[in-house]
């Protein structure tokens, strides 16, 4: 900031000045380090000639990525968490775009309640919202499995999904659609083609946040699931006597297409501005 | 918001109520009542002669109270590495929001895309390579040791420190994106004014920074605090047996005990402390609007 010029600094100064001026991007760089090490190890350890435990390094090797359903369970388990996913991601993004649109572009009473309806599932941990739909469910003698896991995703989900699309709905700015209809455009067409529209990035944001939260849970599934095994739960349970190669494969592949995805997204968002 | 009440005329017809009606019910389904329904649980007591897992309500309140004694530690953990992991994530986020909202130049988007990066890989493959990483195998036990930084014997798996680095790093993200979000939205001339008005530049943080970024530390520090203090994966696979938290005897309790109970009126006392705690400190913060 203050960049009083002294032509010349003796040279333990001149160190010492760099690094107050650049102790911000150094910390910056010693944080992305400490945010990757745990996915590069993941990535490296897909590649470990490994046998049954991943634990220490063996060798290099291709076949892990060549096969990935190698080892057993690994495939079926990524199955479920997929299926679920879709399923759970397409019921709570319509469900809580609907709520967003209300909340964004409606008055009506009873406002407030809805928000605190939303905003509780999100203040609440994870492990109560488990054990209590799990409780709910045995108390209607109701199995857990595949449709209860469903159920609970898309209730964790919605409120995210509403957060989301809310954000993107206040966003707009109103003359868009006043313009709309000041060109003889009514209420559904103006909705159609242009508030619609307009909102879809957000409505996609909202629907791969939701898939990102049903794929990664743990906590509520493992209370929901019974037997079904999903893919972090097929992480945790072998965690215990070393996760096999297949997984990191698959772990390192999520993480590259949600990347690709991310970024695709990012680049088509900037042609469109142009 | 009057352009926008007068583009759709801010209706009052049925349509804002259909709008919500399916999703509001599927909260209110299964999550209301499943709370609801949680709270009748927890103050039952087994049948007499019964098999496991069959109770009978009998309004026991006294449930709470044996739940609590029965597991004050873990309560007292669960606050106690939520607070920690929520000041350590705080400490190394703000630097890091930081240096994206204004040392970043051209590569904004992209540090902003790295910051979330890691969370596509799924958690608990994160979480479980910490543990190998922290581990005897790992690289990082050699190095202090050769270094002499710990000794021979010393471990860096299984104890409470591993257990808080796990979860400060797990939430990482969630302090980082709204610090990120407020202190990307400070005008850049408030900083001037202050340094016009020859404020240096630690004056300028404490007096104009920081207080300008304070919606963006209260967002953070909820939205880690709150899953931290019901996590029980990283202790579970970082900890040891002393380290266990509330969310381990949860599980514990419902899955291998059958005691539901139990875990119900623990889950209860956790959900009620964490309300509590939260509406405290988004009074003393000041920031109302927030919710």
């Amino acid at each position: 900031m203050n960049q009083a010029p002294i032509p010349t600094l003796p040279f333990g100064r001149k160190v010492s000045r760099w690094f107050g001026r650049n102790l911000i991007r150094i910390y910056a760089v010693f944080g992305f380090t400490y945010l990757f090490v745990p996915v590069i190890y993941t990535f490296a350890f897909s590649f470990n000639d490994a046998g049954k435990s991943n634990l220490t390094w063996r060798g290099f090797t291709f076949n892990n990525w060549k096969n990935p359903c190698g080892a057993p369970d690994v495939c079926s388990a990524l199955g479920n968490s997929i299926k679920i996913g879709l399923l759970a991601t397409f019921t709570a993004t319509i469900l809580g775009t609907l709520i967003a649109f209300a909340l964004g572009r409606h008055r009506f009473r009873g406002r407030s309640a809805t928000n605190l309806l939303i905003f509780l599932p999100m203040a609440t941990p994870e492990v109560v919202l488990g054990a209590s739909l799990l409780a709910m469910f045995l108390a209607f003698r109701i199995n857990p499995g595949f449709w209860p896991t469903v159920i609970a995703h898309v209730m964790f989900c919605i409120s995210f999904v509403v957060v989301t699309v809310k954000a993107r709905i206040a966003s707009l700015d109103p003359r868009l659609e006043q313009a709309a209809m000041d060109l003889y455009a009514n209420e559904r067409e103006t909705f159609r083609r242009v508030t619609l529209p307009l909102v879809m990035p957000g409505i996609a944001g909202a629907a791969l946040l939701a898939f990102s939260l049903s794929f990664d849970d743990f906590i509520i599934t493992n209370f929901n699931s019974g037997t079904l095994v999903t893919f972090p739960k097929f992480v945790y349970v072998s965690a215990a006597r070393g996760i096999p190669a297949q997984a990191n494969v698959i772990g390192s592949s999520m993480f590259f297409l949600a990347l690709f995805i991310v970024i695709a997204g990012q680049l088509v968002n900037r042609k469109k501005v142009r | 918001m009057a352009t926008r009440a007068s583009t759709f005329s801010g209706k009052k017809g049925r349509l804002p109520y259909l709008l919500l009606a399916p999703g509001l019910l599927w909260l209110f389904t299964f999550f209301v009542l499943p709370i609801i329904n949680l709270a009748g649980t927890s103050t039952q007591t087994p049948v007499i002669g019964g098999d496991t897992g069959q109770y009978v309500q009998t309004f026991r309140f006294a449930n709470y109270i044996d739940a609590f004694n029965a597991s004050r530690e873990q309560f007292a953990r669960s606050f106690i590495y939520a607070t920690l992991a929520t000041l350590l994530a705080l400490a190394i986020s703000y630097p890091l929001a930081y240096a994206i909202a204004f040392r970043s130049g051209k590569y904004k988007n992209l540090l902003l895309v790295l910051v979330i990066a890691p969370f596509f890989t799924s958690f608990l493959l994160r979480t479980v390579a910490w543990k190998q990483i922290l581990g005897e195998s790992g690289f990082v036990v050699p190095t202090l040791r050769a270094l002499h930084i710990i000794g021979p014997n010393t471990t860096l798996t299984a104890s409470a420190l591993a257990v808080v680095t796990g979860m400060t790093y797990n939430f990482l993200p969630f302090m980082t994106l709204p610090l990120y979000a407020s202190l990307e939205r400070i005008d850049p001339r408030t900083l001037e004014a202050s340094n016009d008005l020859y404020a240096n530049a630690f004056t300028t943080f404490r007096k104009v920074t920081f207080p300008l970024s304070m919606p963006g530390v209260v967002a953070g520090t909820l939205l880690t605090f709150i899953p931290a203090a019901g996590d029980y994966v990283n202790a579970a696979i970082l900890g040891n047996p002393n380290t266990t938290m509330l969310g381990n005897v949860i599980d514990s309790r419902f899955f291998r005990i059958v005691d539901y109970p139990t875990a119900a009126a623990l889950s209860f006392m956790l959900m009620a402390a964490i309300l509590i705690l939260v509406t405290l400190y988004i009074r003393k913060s000041g920031t109302d609007e927030l919710v």
